[in-house]
């Protein structure tokens, strides 16, 4: 990867007018990659870094418009087109398309998320043009062969009875049901066993039709490819797709945050427990306070004050933290532990505490300082594989940051501010807010109501 | 897309981190968030479970040694000013005194909790404010504590590592909560997940003597009895520089490692080590089955189990074509058992095999698969013991051979895509008595592999074979 050398002195000096006590101990500037907007003749866009080092192209590609698009009663259905796309496409069927992938070492993946629809895609330069021509044919010419089709449906109706019974699975669809309500959040990604059942080929192809379109295509490419070879070669791969998708509207979630404790009895030595409150979104004006602010509480690793109180002081727990969840239609502060079923009640009242002392009483300027120092010193380590640089090209997009947003991101941590910290905790922290969902036999929690109904 | 699966033993971490950089679009399902302990936790078993290799250019790694015997492994590789470091001590959970199942891995928990300079948690607060992340992990051969840091700040790391080889101080203080962590630990990854607790005993049947049959993260009794002085005795044994090997793979030259490694290693003497026990496993002469019927179970699955030669034990000459062999069996929809089973057959939704060579002791050829249906388990194990005595009886073709070489070898190239990746390899090797150069010649031994070579390993490993079957299966009928 190549990085800035142009302008260090600069930034530099930009620095030091705003931030002099951070850079005394802080990092030098954060040098970052090289991100190239490439726009091909057909007018697809894609981001780019070059990377020469090794003789490999990684390309990842985002539709807006995910899961939480499926129509009612179909539940599960972006997650199974993307178990699909690439079992036979064009005049190639199932086996054989599988079989050149294999042969030729193609990485070829979607995914269904709630808000988008992604590809992952990794080649060797070798046989770049014969893996992109696999990849055209994926996304432009899919077959959805009966096989292949019961095949991947049986394979999601099993995975969805796997974790039937898991206790994490329960309790964060759960606690999901619980914030979202009638809100496609709240319904179950991959489905239910009479949704996926349900879901017909010619609801594959519509969904086809739809929602796999150049206007909701985002594309992050890396790796030893030159922006003019990449302009010819997204027109091949995009080129052929409709202009516009028809998807529908994702309506806005009204979360729900009334305070309320479900327990779902299931014989395990352990709790497992999820909590949520109302969030801050990414492009809020305070989202960057409210990053560092998590940072501290609970999304720190082995440095958070969850981490110090739940399980370093207490040993109450292995994993305890907690989260932004940056969803298109409504964000959420998020976490969990996990605690033996007597001590339960105990972490949940220590995590309620930590809570209620950062809203009250705020951090400390040594929290700031070493929360900045993590953030910032730990940026470039994103940047060591191709296709993590390749979905963060596409992330920068899908949040319309700018091209230049891996060179300025430290400089939105460093503008963090103590009194800004500590104004969005009283804000936005709140306990009272939980909905908090335990799973397992816990000692120390009375629900307050009875627990959503997942079986629909 | 190349098959991410679990080793059969637990492999403990100490601790788990998320990433901390998301975007909305990176946002999964509602269970599958980034965040949940499973994500973390699958970086690391991937790596691990993969084993992966080297290419023909490979990772080109030099080693030397320094006067008090710790080797030293340099990968460079300038794309990014970052490096990632990595100490591998040669010890692990079975190297643990009889009865004191899981000592390995709570003194990897341990090791974090202050030195004679240094308090509880300063170690990784150190890391976090130099912008570091970090983890560790125990597995039954080794223990290991990495550490990926911006260029300019890995000699912080090194100076704190380096501290904490000899100094490490032990109160009851940390001792208990951190206990009490551990049992959780064990809890979440065992107690309240079915599909562990069988594979936990499918270890104890497969093993009849190595101790690769006790689970690394310990029995819950003999971890609630481990004494503070067993502990310490423990470390004062095998925490030493002539034991532990440090990786360095990034943006580093071998002349700068070898100085920093002078200066913060150098300088702790070597000491005495103890005898370690050679373990053999006896003959096998049964066939076992492990079954588990469980109330959270609802989709049953099934595995097998061969004992197998490693790198390091048995009929090594092997090896290399069971790798290939592997890759002929399973990985992708055109393999062996997935055509068969899943395509042809539809008596299975997946199914596959797995083999990794990296360990001191016998290891595990193993085949696994899931049912299409809820009661199909028996038509699975039909299924795939058809495909092995059809293996045994036709062997394989040289297109085969061919094609999984080509696959084995491109892996190797994409294992450079990183700096984790390379340190995980080599290190990983090293500290099973292998070397830089077996790591760097594996494309190689393995593009030497053929048909007859495939067969004769199969035959070796699985032709009357004793085996281990499991089954995970529901409580009652559904």
């Amino acid at each position: 990867m190549r990085w800035h050398s142009q302008n260090p002195i600069l930034r530099l000096v930009g620095l030091i007018v705003a931030f002099v006590g951070v850079l005394m101990f802080g990092f030098a500037p954060a040098k970052a990659v090289t991100v190239q907007q490439v726009t091909s003749p057909g007018g697809i866009v894609a981001w780019l870094v070059e990377d020469h080092s090794i003789p490999l192209t990684s390309i990842e590609f985002s539709f807006r418009g995910g899961a939480a698009l499926d129509p009612k009663g179909k539940d599960g259905l972006a997650n199974l087109v993307s178990g699909l796309l690439d079992e036979g496409a064009g005049d190639i069927d199932s086996q054989t398309f599988q079989g050149r992938l294999s042969d030729l070492s193609i990485s070829l993946r979607f995914s269904a998320g709630l808000d988008t629809f992604r590809g992952s895609f990794k080649t060797l330069n070798r046989h770049r043009d014969e893996a992109l021509d696999l990849l055209r044919l994926a996304l432009s010419q899919p077959r959805f062969d009966a096989e292949p089709v019961e095949r991947i449906r049986q394979q999601v109706l099993t995975s969805i009875r796997r974790r039937s019974k898991d206790p994490d699975r329960i309790a964060s669809q759960t606690l999901w049901r619980a914030v979202f309500a009638d809100h496609p959040y709240g319904r179950p990604l991959r489905g239910t066993n009479s949704s996926v059942s349900a879901i017909t080929v010619d609801d594959i192809r519509t969904f086809v039709e739809r929602r796999i379109a150049k206007d909701t295509l985002i594309v992050g490419v890396v790796g030893d490819i030159s922006a003019a070879e990449l302009a010819t070669m997204l027109d091949t791969v995009f080129g052929n797709l409709p202009d516009r998708a028809a998807s529908p509207q994702l309506q806005k979630a009204n979360t729900v945050s009334s305070g309320q404790t479900f327990v779902i009895e299931q014989n395990v030595p352990q709790s497992v427990i999820t909590f949520s409150q109302p969030g801050l979104a990414r492009d809020d004006a305070d989202y960057y306070i409210a990053y560092v602010m998590n940072y501290i509480l609970g999304g720190g690793g082995f440095s958070s004050r969850l981490y110090e109180e739940v399980r370093e002081k207490r040993g109450l727990a292995y994993s305890v933290y907690s989260y932004m969840n940056l969803m298109e239609a409504g964000a959420l502060i998020a976490g969990g532990v996990s605690t033996v079923n007597a001590r339960a009640g105990e972490s949940l009242q220590v995590i309620r505490a930590e809570w209620a002392r950062m809203r009250d009483n705020g951090i400390t300027r040594e929290e700031l300082d070493n929360a900045k120092r993590y953030l910032t010193g730990s940026w470039p380590l994103s940047f060591d594989n191709t296709s993590r640089i390749a979905r963060q090209l596409v992330g920068m997009q899908y949040s319309d940051l700018g091209v230049d947003y891996l060179d300025c991101r430290n400089d939105f941590i460093e503008a963090v501010q103590l009194d800004d910290v500590n104004r969005v905790a009283q804000q936005v922290l709140d306990p009272n807010k939980f909905t908090v969902v335990v799973v397992g036999m816990p000692e120390g929690i009375e629900p307050t109501a009875e627990p959503p109904d997942l079986k629909d | 897309m190349p098959f991410l699966r679990l080793v059969s033993w637990v492999v403990a971490i100490s601790h788990f981190r998320f990433l901390n950089e998301r975007y909305r679009c990176d946002m999964t399902s509602n269970w599958l968030r980034p965040g949940f302990a499973g994500a973390g936790l699958v970086v690391i078993f991937a790596f691990l479970a993969q084993v992966s290799p080297a290419t023909a250019t490979v990772f080109n790694g030099k080693s030397f040694s320094l006067a008090n015997g710790l080797q030293v492994v340099v990968v460079s590789n300038h794309r990014v000013p970052i490096v990632t470091h990595m100490i591998y001590y040669r010890v692990g959970a079975i190297d643990e005194p009889a009865g004191q199942s899981g000592i390995a891995h709570f003194l990897e928990h341990l090791m974090f909790k202050g030195t004679k300079t240094t308090a509880p948690g300063e170690f990784s607060a150190i890391v976090a404010r130099n912008g570091g992340r970090e983890n560790a992990f125990t597995t039954p051969d080794a223990t290991s504590y990495f550490q990926s840091i911006a260029r300019d700040r890995l000699e912080v790391v090194m100076r704190i590592e380096a501290d904490r080889m000899t100094n490490l101080v032990l109160t009851g203080e940390v001792i208990e909560p951190e206990r009490q962590v551990v049992l959780e630990e064990r809890r979440s990854r065992v107690e309240n997940k079915p599909s562990s607790q069988l594979r936990e005993e499918a270890q104890a049947a497969l093993y009849l003597n190595h101790p690769y049959r006790k689970p690394v993260i310990g029995w819950e009794h003999e971890i609630r009895a481990l004494t503070h002085e067993q502990i310490v005795d423990f470390y004062d044994k095998w925490y030493a520089p002539n034991n532990a090997i440090v990786v360095m793979s990034g943006d580093i030259t071998v002349a700068d490692a070898r100085t920093l490694a002078e200066k913060y290693y150098g300088v702790i003497p070597a000491r005495p080590l103890p005898v370690r026990q050679e373990w053999r496993e006896p003959p096998q002469r049964t066939d076992r089955r492990v079954e588990l019927k469980h109330p959270q179970v609802q989709q049953p699955s099934w595995t097998l189990r061969y004992l197998t030669p490693s790198y390091a034990y048995g009929d090594t000459q092997h090896v290399y074509a069971l790798q290939v062999l592997e890759a002929i069996l399973s990985g992708g929809a055109t393999s062996r058992l997935y055509k068969s089973l899943v395509v042809e057959q539809q008596v299975a939704v997946s199914t596959g095999a797995w083999y990794s060579p990296s360990s001191r002791g016998p290891t595990a050829f193993g085949f696994s698969a899931t049912p299409r249906s809820v009661d199909g388990i028996a038509a699975v194990e039909v299924a795939v013991s058809a495909e092995i005595a059809r293996l045994l009886k036709n062997g394989v073709t040289e297109d085969e051979v061919a094609r999984a070489i080509a696959r084995l070898q491109a892996n190797a190239i994409f294992a450079r895509d990183s700096n984790l990746a390379p340190a995980r390899t080599l290190g990983g090797a090293l500290v099973i008595g292998r070397s830089v150069d077996d790591v760097e010649s594996w494309p190689e031994h393995i593009g030497a592999v053929t048909a007859t070579a495939v067969e004769d390993a199969a035959r070796a490993v699985f032709e009357d074979r004793p085996t281990v079957t499991t089954l995970l299966l529901p409580a009652q009928k559904s």
